[in-house]
């Protein structure tokens, strides 16, 4: 492949893994299973060329390959605020990924999709919420790949053999224990967003354990990664007792001693919470975001029934991020016919906090997500209130940052 | 004086030094249009990199750092070289981009650092056996 003989693109693709593979020390390649792309997102000329060249020359993924979310919403182009010189470039970057024969999924969550990984499945995944959720929740490995790499794995079939993809660094080597919260503590998705900032801050990018959860659903695990992957640079967690890896705290550590040992009390998550949102209750809000990562199709049916049984004024739109074939589902089951009365906006293929949808950024926007929470005043410039979807939806109907979560 | 290290992108560079006392993250943290230092956390806030031998403890943060190397280097304000004192995958994947599609440049070397000094003129050679050095050519003290 290096040589030449399957065609440029591999050998391309082929010369850029081998030169990634030495500089993070692995000592050989081994087989993917399947592949999942951050490039469709426009970063500056130089991710048009790469993609275009690579297409250009014949490239073709080898192994199934998804894509994550692009600038633009293709199926609600309408909701685009982009001056249309800037849509032509995010467009053909966009279009030259499923050239390469990538699945045109753009979507941040493809594990809510049928390319889902298995427990053990060695796969390259860029995006960080995505890799955290692979490795984490179902077991599958990935390292935490990115911009280029991500598609030279797809176009090989290979990655480095290193990292997360051994047995040896999936180890826990940080424990994070949860001490002082009731007996009857109930797992909410907040709790689940604070522990995750609280972990990513000070684990950087050692894998962390965490005991003392006593259950969460799939949903709110996809909120702690994403939440850890953005305060910090985790790529795998263990939930002792709740993920595939860590059915005991001895499983979780390989049989090792942790390295450290954190606990996290019920005031360090009241103080993490607090510092997501940067404006005091009864703030009017000119939006609620909601779906980063992009929401699932249990996230949906929960907000759809919040939305059916709440009064007000309903004037605050509600973009809800979420995937194309996540889409597809609800409008098949006619599940998105009645939406209480609310406006909501749904967005697919992008995200938010990313490219310019929200109509208004003039003032404080509400959301139940850590990671939007925590990127989108450096992105956007807006002022942020954090909230359980509860909070949300009461919010968006008052017209301001209401709380009827407990 | 003569460093011996690891290559990580082969290349050849002579330039003044630029030694950042942190590690600093190409993606929130290098205006690509100017190649000044923006992250306002960074004690080098401010600094041009533009043409330099960069040299720093290593990389930091977002894998995104691979497009805005290889669009500096694309657009002539990245460095002329970078000296990590630890290898760095995110930084030399945008290097070898930009070789690869436009012909620039940018060798990456990985050796021990604390000998090096902003202002003094480096030789850099990284080989594609994998073999480099950082020569001391000439220390210009302000």
């Amino acid at each position: 492949m290096l040589n030449g003989d399957a065609g440029p693109a591999p050998a391309f693709a082929m010369q850029m893994l081998a030169a990634f593979a030495r500089a993070v020390g692995a000592p050989a390649l081994l087989d993917i299973t399947g592949a999942h792309i951050d490039g469709c997102l426009y970063h500056g000329q130089v991710s048009l060329d790469f993609a275009e060249r690579l297409a250009g020359s014949g490239g073709r993924v080898r192994v199934p390959t998804t894509l994550n979310v692009g600038a633009l919403d293709l199926i609600h182009p309408e909701l685009m605020r982009m001056p249309p010189a800037a849509q032509t470039p995010a467009r053909r970057l966009m279009r030259a990924h499923e050239e390469l024969g990538c699945e045109p999924s753009f979507t941040c969550a493809p594990y809510q999709t049928r390319f889902r990984p298995k427990f053990g499945d060695q796969i390259a995944w860029g995006e960080s919420n995505a890799i955290v959720f692979a490795n984490s929740v179902i077991g599958a490995r990935t390292n935490r790949y990115g911009d280029f790499i991500d598609l030279c794995c797809a176009i090989t079939g290979r990655a480095p053999a290193w990292g997360l993809h051994l047995d040896g660094p999936r180890r826990g080597s940080i424990l994070f224990r949860l001490t002082g919260f009731p007996s009857s503590l109930v797992v909410t998705d907040a709790l689940c967003v604070a522990l995750g900032l609280i972990v990513g801050r000070a684990a950087g990018e050692r894998v962390p354990v965490i005991e003392g959860l006593p259950a969460a659903t799939e949903d709110q695990l996809k909120a702690l990664g994403a939440a850890s992957a953005s305060s910090g640079a985790v790529g795998l967690f263990h939930a002792v007792g709740i993920t595939p890896e860590a059915p005991t705290l001895a499983a979780a550590f390989g049989g090792r001693a942790p390295d450290s040992r954190i606990e996290i009390r019920p005031a360090d998550v009241a103080r993490a919470l607090a510092h997501l949102s940067t404006v005091p209750d009864d703030t009017p809000l000119t939006a609620v975001c909601l779906g980063t990562p992009h929401f699932s199709h249990d996230e949906w049916r929960r907000f759809l029934q919040l939305l059916r049984g709440t009064a007000g004024d309903r004037g605050v739109p509600i973009y809800v991020n979420t995937g194309r074939a996540t889409l597809q589902e609800l409008q098949a089951e006619g599940a998105l016919d009645d939406v209480g009365g609310f406006d909501v906006r749904v967005v697919t293929d992008t995200c938010t906090y990313l490219t310019p949808i929200l109509e208004r950024l003039d003032g404080a926007v509400m959301t139940n997500s850590g990671k939007w929470a925590h990127y989108a005043p450096g992105n956007l410039g807006v002022q942020v209130a954090f909230g359980e979807l509860e909070d949300c939806v009461a919010s968006a109907a008052a017209g301001r940052v209401a709380r009827i979560s407990a | 004086m003569t460093i011996r290290g690891q290559a990580l992108m082969a290349g050849r560079a002579e330039a003044p030094a630029l030694v950042l006392a942190e590690p600093l993250s190409f993606w929130g943290g290098i205006d690509v249009e100017s190649g000044v230092v923006i992250d306002r956390s960074h004690p080098d806030l401010g600094t041009r990199i533009t043409g330099a031998v960069l040299v720093m403890p290593g990389g930091r943060g977002s894998s995104s750092s691979s497009s805005v190397l290889a669009e500096s280097l694309r657009l002539g304000t990245g460095p002329a070289a970078i000296v990590l004192a630890i290898p760095d995958p995110i930084l030399t994947v945008g290097a070898i981009v930009a070789w690869t599609l436009y012909g620039v440049s940018c060798p990456i070397v990985v050796c021990p650092i604390d000998d090096l000094v902003t202002g003094a003129t480096l030789a850099v050679e990284s080989d594609a056996s994998g073999t480099a050095t950082v020569s001391v050519r000439r220390i210009d003290l302000e």
